[in-house]
């Protein structure tokens, strides 16, 4: 049998190894999607926060719901609001991809901008957000979008077309406005659904205990976010390489423009994709709903930390990810726990530098620090692309 | 001049028509941030001659958001039940209310507007040490007012706050001496890295090292943020067979710290925790199955029993629903209105100088029990301990007999033993030696 020190050695070991991969897999599972919409499409959204944010609220609602029909539906939420949360987020991808990144193909720094701007709208809409003004935008986009249509069925417009259509928008608008004013005292419909403060979502009940193992407990919560990773990157992973879309998508990351002289319809891969990795982040959100608070501010918590994760890994590499993912959030625990520092205690100065980061905001410093010192070493991350880099 | 009217006029002009026409609607229109709650009288233009503005500063978005919310919701009603009572010298209060958003700076800002712009005659307002800090010279500077209703680290007596929540002297020291007499010697101190937390901790660590407590560890997490995973690994590395946590998270990071806890393991029979900012709101925000068992030290909670709090609570039920919960920054700011409003009918003046003399000896009979303000710009208060119960609110388990004295300077630590604050005296002021 092994002695006390040699077990409490093990065991420390064991615990660093599932804390290092636990923390890990919150990062990689936030940073799958981003992965994917930057590395197949070269597409910086700032908005991946968001869309993890609307997961999470998803949630929320489904928890609601399935606390009204109570029994079984409340203990087994969660898988109801992963399904939900990927199609909703799916939904808000696809809507954004057509309304703004569309436009913006080719141009990071433009694409920057317009997806940042997006989340702040994203974070305000889900602050205020009640009846009146779901009404009053399914009100605008019924009469503009359908008035539109209308109009493309006269095609004899010609040079009015234009002209027709500011009017159009301004009529909608204006109709949407003033039925909104219409109903504004109504208390019943100006109530906002979340408020500016966080909601609770709270795990079933065998979500929220855990299991001891050999000494080390292991909470149920992050074994099911671990699982639920896992099904996440084996999923994307035989999509990609074993579907013709993922064939599809893959030509067109390489060569669009062969890819288009193929008959292979770009725009519609653009659309697919940028929809699969706004789901992923819609169930990234389900899956932190378990670990924190869900409010308005949540995507940002998470934003920069998924940035890292994808630019160290190496864009367009899925491997790259999941190393980078498991590697800063092992390095995130071992500092910040002050394992490090406890490893190194025979060496004095070293174990004195490392316990000055032993505390979790210092943690992050050293993290950021060794991150820029990676990439001064590699800067394309990890598993660089090799070949001629197609300009983005 | 024949024009081809392509898409790029088409943009120029449709651009140009809403640009101007948003201007115009922005300048026509100057109304103050709104909140959500319906009973706001929304400020007029009219002059102040029959009516007394009074600024509200608390933080509407961001992290702090859901603690701060809910205080103005009592100072609202507070103002609310004044009014309908008859105003304040036979005037109406009109409350503005601002959005300090989470972040310092625009506490900061956003006071300046209210005293400069607004000309309020008080504030009420601030969470955060923080963002009183932020705001301090500012009201120093003016010579305004700000009542500020949070229990806090203490280490501080500015002439120109009051402080109606609870001194460190009245929250954290007496929560202390319970944990040490009931429930263990070994702390582990859990905070949110700014100033209250790390004063909070140098004021327990000096009182645990005088009464024969030990601190086996202290850790700090970035406001907001929600990786708990290494500190909760810590705990149970330096406290292997239990112990008590002292907590000092603020915002967000509670609702992770909570979460992930139970999933630990760390149930609060081997683990108790004593929170100081942790009230009944945030029970509801966290969730009842992570919280219940574990401690907070207030000076009131909903569950107190005297008749001003049965009056308070159904009043405040009444107003904003019946699933609302009432916590301790919530009544102290609540009687932060009355108490101003007290002094300003003592006074007969909403004049700043008046007002402050006036305030000093003003006794009340709160709903956590008969409060007084001292010359020290603090609340004499009793002293609670609660734990959390299966409904979201607290079994009160302990109760100091009579109002404990507020010490703004604290006794434990060095550089303050011997000070206190006396503003009714000018020889004495905010920081003296006492002989």
């Amino acid at each position: 049998m092994m002695s006390i020190e040699d077990k409490r050695v093990l065991v420390g070991f064991l615990e660093a190894l599932f804390n290092g991969i636990s923390i890990g897999a919150v990062l990689l599972i936030a940073a799958l999607g981003l992965a994917i919409i930057f590395g197949l499409m070269g597409v910086i959204n700032m908005a991946h926060g968001e869309l993890m944010m609307f997961g999470a609220y998803a949630t929320f609602v489904v928890q609601n719901g399935c606390k009204e029909l109570g029994g079984v539906w409340f203990e087994f939420y969660i898988f109801l609001a992963l399904i939900i949360s990927f199609l909703f987020t799916a939904v808000l991808g696809l809507i954004l991809e057509r309304g703004v990144i569309r436009y913006l193909y080719g141009r990071p720094l433009e694409t920057l901008l317009a997806t940042w701007g997006v989340s702040l709208i994203c974070q305000q809409f889900v602050r205020s957000v009640n009846w009146l003004l779901v009404i009053g935008i399914v009100l605008f986009s019924l009469l503009f979008f359908v008035g539109l249509q209308i109009l493309n069925y006269r095609s004899n417009l010609g040079k009015v077309r234009n002209w027709a259509v500011a009017v159009l928008l301004f009529l909608s608008l204006g109709i949407a406005i003033v039925t909104g004013n219409l109903f504004s005292n109504q208390q019943a419909l100006t109530l906002p659904w979340f408020g500016a403060q966080n909601v609770d979502v709270t795990a079933p009940s065998w979500l929220q205990e855990g299991i001891s193992l050999i000494g080390v407990q292991l909470p149920f919560a992050r074994l099911f976010i671990i699982a639920l990773t896992i099904v996440c990157v084996a999923g994307t992973y035989l999509f990609l390489q074993g579907s013709n879309w993922g064939l599809r998508i893959r030509a067109v990351t390489q060569n669009r423009s062969m890819s288009a002289c193929l008959g292979i319809p770009t725009k519609k891969v653009d659309a697919i994709t940028f929809a699969l990795g706004s789901g992923l982040a819609g169930v990234a959100g389900c899956a932190i709903s378990l670990l924190g608070s869900v409010g308005p501010n949540t995507g940002q918590n998470y934003i920069i930390d998924t940035f890292m994760v994808v630019v160290v890994g190496g864009v367009g590499n899925l491997a790259g990810t999941i190393l980078a993912a498991l590697g800063i959030g092992t390095a995130n625990f071992l500092i910040g726990s002050g394992t490090l520092a406890f490893l190194f205690s025979p060496i004095q100065p070293l174990a004195d530098l490392l316990n000055f980061f032993a505390t979790t905001s210092m943690a992050k410093v050293l993290v950021f620090a060794l991150i820029i010192a990676f990439l001064q070493w590699k800067p394309a991350g990890i598993f660089a692309p090799k070949g001629r880099t197609v300009d983005v | 001049m024949s024009q081809k009217f392509n898409r790029r006029r088409f943009f120029i002009y449709s651009s140009a028509t809403i640009g101007s026409s948003l201007l115009l609607k922005a300048c026509a229109n100057n109304s103050p941030t709104a909140t959500e709650s319906p009973s706001v009288p929304s400020p007029t233009a009219t002059g102040s001659g029959d009516s007394i503005k009074v600024g509200i500063l608390h933080s509407l978005s961001g992290t702090m958001a859901i603690s701060e919310k809910s205080v103005v919701d009592a100072e609202q009603l507070a103002i609310k039940e004044i009014n309908a009572a008859g105003g304040i010298l036979g005037k109406q209060i009109t409350p503005i209310v601002e959005d300090g958003a989470s972040n310092w700076d625009t506490f900061r800002e956003k006071a300046t507007k209210l005293i400069d712009q607004d000309q309020v005659a008080v504030i009420f307002g601030c969470w955060t040490s923080a963002s009183r800090k932020n705001v301090k010279p500012v009201f120093e500077s003016k010579d305004h007012m700000l009542w500020y209703p949070v229990q806090y680290e203490g280490q501080e007596c500015s002439k120109n706050i009051f402080y109606t929540g609870a001194a460190p002297n009245q929250q954290i020291e007496p929560s202390v001496d319970w944990l040490l007499k009931n429930k263990g010697k070994e702390f582990f101190l859990v905070g949110s890295d700014y100033v209250f937390p790390r004063t909070a901790n140098t004021i327990i660590k000096a009182q645990l090292e005088a009464l024969g407590g030990k601190t086996v560890g202290e850790d700090y997490l970035p406001l907001g943020n929600v990786e708990v995973t290494p500190i909760i690994s810590k705990i149970k590395q330096a406290l292997p067979n239990g112990g008590v946590i002292y907590n000092t998270l603020n915002g967000d990071s509670n609702v992770a710290f909570f979460k992930q806890l139970k999933g630990a393991g760390l149930t609060p029979d081997k683990y108790p925790s004593m929170s100081v900012s942790i009230a009944e709101e945030e029970v509801k925000a966290i969730g009842v199955e992570y919280l219940q068992g574990h401690y907070a030290a207030w000076n009131y909670f909903q569950t107190v029993d005297t008749p001003a709090n049965q009056k308070f609570v159904a009043a405040f039920k009444k107003e904003y629903g019946a699933d609302r919960v009432i916590n301790d920054p919530m009544e102290a700011a609540y009687i932060a209105v009355y108490l101003w409003k007290q002094a300003v009918e003592k006074a007969g003046t909403t004049d700043l100088d008046k007002v402050r003399g006036a305030a000093y000896g003003q006794t009340i009979d709160a709903p956590e029990g008969t409060v007084t303000m001292n010359a020290n710009h603090h609340l004499s208060k009793i002293v609670r301990i609660g734990e959390v119960r299966q409904d979201g609110l607290f079994d009160i388990v302990y109760a100091t007999p009579t109002a404990v004295d507020p010490i703004p300077w604290n006794q434990f630590v060095k550089e303050t033993q011997g000070f206190s604050c006396d503003w009714s005296d000018p020889a004495k002021g905010g920081k003296y030696k006492q002989v």
